[in-house]
């Protein structure tokens, strides 16, 4: 039997001290994010939400009008919370750039901020967003300014991305490639270069060719600077991986009640289980489950077809019509979640009943925070 | 509103792009699927190394080649590709240097992903590349092979900067093959032949995105489409009764005369949850129709593509293809 996952006490408990809401894109996990955020303010402790890329009347409900990368406290009329909550957008740029800007002298910051590899990779590389939403979870843990730090994770159709995406950036830039490719004179590579022989240098040449030698020199430059600034990539990559394994971390894996989404979450699921990452279970968003329980859709239907027939009451056969969509709509959605369920008997789960607009106030969003408590 | 135009129909080269989590793969399917219906001969190809085609159909992954996967009505097929950037990079090296047993080797060592995460954009110019080679291939007859080629293209946030090749060679190197390849796909991504498509939802962020790609797109003098909004829901109510029963009135009283001459008997309970499904259902409905209204703004050809209670699977692709064909694709 599936346990019911309780957010209650998992938001009270002062030992959870970070919340990481993750899932394939389109979910759900901002608002989820938020919602839980606000709960947990509510209830009494000191919150910080970091979300990434909400919707437009999510930030607005949360007094965000635009990125500027420090959390704010949540100010709104009437909004008077027992504990705190504070809100943020991400600014992929900007933490890039700070975090250039602290670590390195003034003249050596500005030679990387200018640099034009540097402003393509903090820009637009893939996996940029996952490493700086880590850099910035990082950060907000050493502050140490608040009790629990809730983050949302990038849109990305898969939820490992998330898990996954540092390192592949840090691989790239570690790489043994970029020195080689660069400066192969002065690589110490020739045990590999006896490996491949002849192929190497012609890649060489070949990719110098196709990406340009200036731009392979811009690399080189950009990754030596960083290196001796940081020690590299892969171990700040590796430092906050490992804060994501530390107790009081949780991750809470959202999933809409379809096929795509669900597989998404299964692949997460099994994937935190292999890297000893703290579960606490998986949030079906956005259900439909059927208020009317008493009354069958085929016999919905049946009415429905009586009262077409006969021109009469169409607000009746309207309202026989919707209830018969929505048993079916719950009992498909039923049958995903089970065979989820079937898969990983061991992850506790709640349903989170849609409402039926966006949320665009606090009010919306503490009445998710409900749903979410099972309330 | 329109439905397909004209000019859509002259198209060559359908990409498809729409926010994570709308369905995008499945609507390229489809639009495949519809495409080649009466007889054509349509390729799919998908280029983010998902295998999401393979899967959609329920089938192996795809191998680097082009293979049937699919009839349509008519005698029409559609065959599909998965690009992956590295094997593209691969075949294109050996191409014209030559590297032979060396580049499965470095493929290995990674060499190949580092090279094209290196540049970002190499690697989207290698996958456009492709993407022309296959729109443009002839037959021994002199015919073009395929009569349509559909792209399941990156998501929204990233689409243009995707199909805007010429930004992304400012980056690379101004000689060599490569530059010669591009202006190739630079001609077809901004011709008549290519149209850019984005599938919606009827929720905030998508219309939102959608309307920011349009632009976008406008921007880099990409062409846009169709908006093909995905999952519509039936709007059961009449349409007076939808605002009325969105602020919370229905009509319990009428429901309930119209439930007893229907032959049901329901208890209070029951009764109360048919009326909060409706109130729930018209709320819906509303925020719906607005963010119709609001895609509208975009003021391309729009289809509606329903909502499938039973999933998606190959027989749901080809009921959307239906769909399609029935709004006019060909």
């Amino acid at each position: 039997m599936t346990a019911r996952l309780e957010f209650d006490p998992l938001l009270d408990d002062p030992a959870t001290r970070v919340l990481v809401c993750c899932g394939s894109g389109g979910v759900g996990k901002t608002t989820t994010a938020a919602a839980l955020a606000l709960r947990a303010a509510e209830r009494g402790r000191r919150v910080v939400v970091l979300t990434i890329d909400p919707a437009r009347r999510l930030a607005q409900s949360l007094g965000l009008r635009e990125l500027d990368n420090h959390p704010r406290e949540v100010v709104v009329e009437g909004f008077e919370p027992k504990g705190e909550l504070f809100a943020m957008m991400l600014d992929m740029r900007r933490t890039f750039d700070d975090m250039v800007l602290t670590h390195a002298g003034r003249d050596r910051a500005d030679q990387i901020l200018s640099n034009p590899f540097y402003q393509t990779i903090s820009s637009s590389f893939s996996g940029t967003q996952e490493y700086m939403a880590m850099e910035k979870l990082g950060q907000l843990v050493a502050q140490d300014e608040w009790d629990l730090i809730v983050v949302d994770t990038p849109p990305s159709r898969s939820a490992l991305d998330f898990l996954d995406a540092p390192q592949r950036l840090s691989t790239v830039l570690d790489g043994k490639f970029i020195r080689m490719l660069s400066a192969p004179a002065r690589a110490s590579g020739r045990g590999l270069l006896k490996i491949v022989g002849t192929g190497f240098s012609l890649f060489t040449r070949a990719v110098s060719t196709i990406v340009g030698g200036q731009l392979l020199q811009d690399a080189s430059t950009f990754v030596q600077a960083f290196d001796s600034m940081f020690g590299g990539f892969r171990e700040r990559a590796q430092r906050t991986y490992e804060l994501l394994r530390s107790p009081g971390t949780g991750f809470v894996v959202v999933a809409a009640a379809e096929p795509d989404a669900l597989r998404e979450a299964s692949y997460f699921v099994e994937r935190l289980s292999a890297e000893n990452m703290p579960l606490c279970g998986l949030v079906a968003n956005r259900t439909h489950p059927v208020i009317a329980t008493d009354l069958p859709a085929a016999k919905a239907l049946a009415a429905a077809d009586d009262l077409d027939r006969s021109g009469e009451a169409p607000l009746a056969a309207a309202v026989l019509r919707l209830h018969a969509d929505r048993v079916a709509v719950a009992d498909r959605e039923r049958r995903l979640l089970a065979r989820f369920t079937r898969a990983h008997p061991g992850v506790a789960l709640v349903g989170v009943p849609a409402l039926p607009a966006d949320v665009h106030d606090l009010d919306g969003l503490r009445e998710i925070g409900r749903r979410l408590a099972g309330e | 509103m329109t439905s397909w135009t004209e000019e859509l129909t002259r198209a060559r080269l359908h990409v498809v792009s729409g926010k994570g989590g709308t369905g995008k793969t499945t609507i390229a399917a489809a639009l495949a699927l519809a495409l080649a219906t009466g007889g054509r001969r349509v390729l799919l190809i998908e280029v983010e190394g998902r295998q999401s085609i393979a899967q959609l159909f329920d089938r192996a992954p795809l191998p680097y080649a082009e293979e049937r996967i699919a009839s349509a009505p008519g005698g029409g097929e559609v065959h599909a590709l998965a690009i992956d950037a590295e094997a593209a990079l691969l075949e294109y090296l050996a191409m014209f240097y030559n590297l032979g047993f060396a580049g499965r080797t470095l493929r290995k060592m990674g060499a190949i992903e580092f090279a094209t995460t290196l540049a970002p954009g190499l690697r989207d110019v290698l996958l456009t590349g492709k993407v022309k080679e296959c729109v443009n291939r002839t037959g021994s007859d002199g015919r073009h092979l395929y009569d349509a080629v559909v792209l399941d293209a990156p998501p929204t946030g990233r689409v243009v900067k995707f199909l805007d090749v010429t930004k992304a060679m400012a980056d690379l190197a101004k000689v060599g093959p490569i530059k010669g390849q591009s202006e190739g796909v630079v001609r077809l991504l901004h011709s008549g032949d290519t149209a850019v498509h984005l599938v919606a939802l009827l929720e905030e962020m998508p219309v939102r995105e959608t309307l920011d790609a349009v632009a976008e797109l406008d921007a880099a003098d990409l062409r846009p489409g169709a908006v093909l909004v995905n999952r519509v829901n039936p709007v059961r109510l009449p349409a007076r009764s939808v605002s009325v029963a969105a602020e919370g009135r229905v009509d319990a009283t009428r429901v309930r005369a119209g439930l007893t001459a229907a032959g049901l008997d329901l208890d209070e309970f029951t009764l109360e949850g048919l009326v909060d499904e409706t109130v729930e259902h018209a709320i819906r409905v509303q925020s719906e129709q607005e963010a119709m209204e609001l895609l509208s703004e975009s003021d391309l050809p729009t289809v509606e593509l329903p909502e499938l209670t039973d999933g998606v699977d190959v027989a749901a692709l080809y009921e959307l293809a239906e769909v399609l064909v029935a709004a006019g694709v060909r």
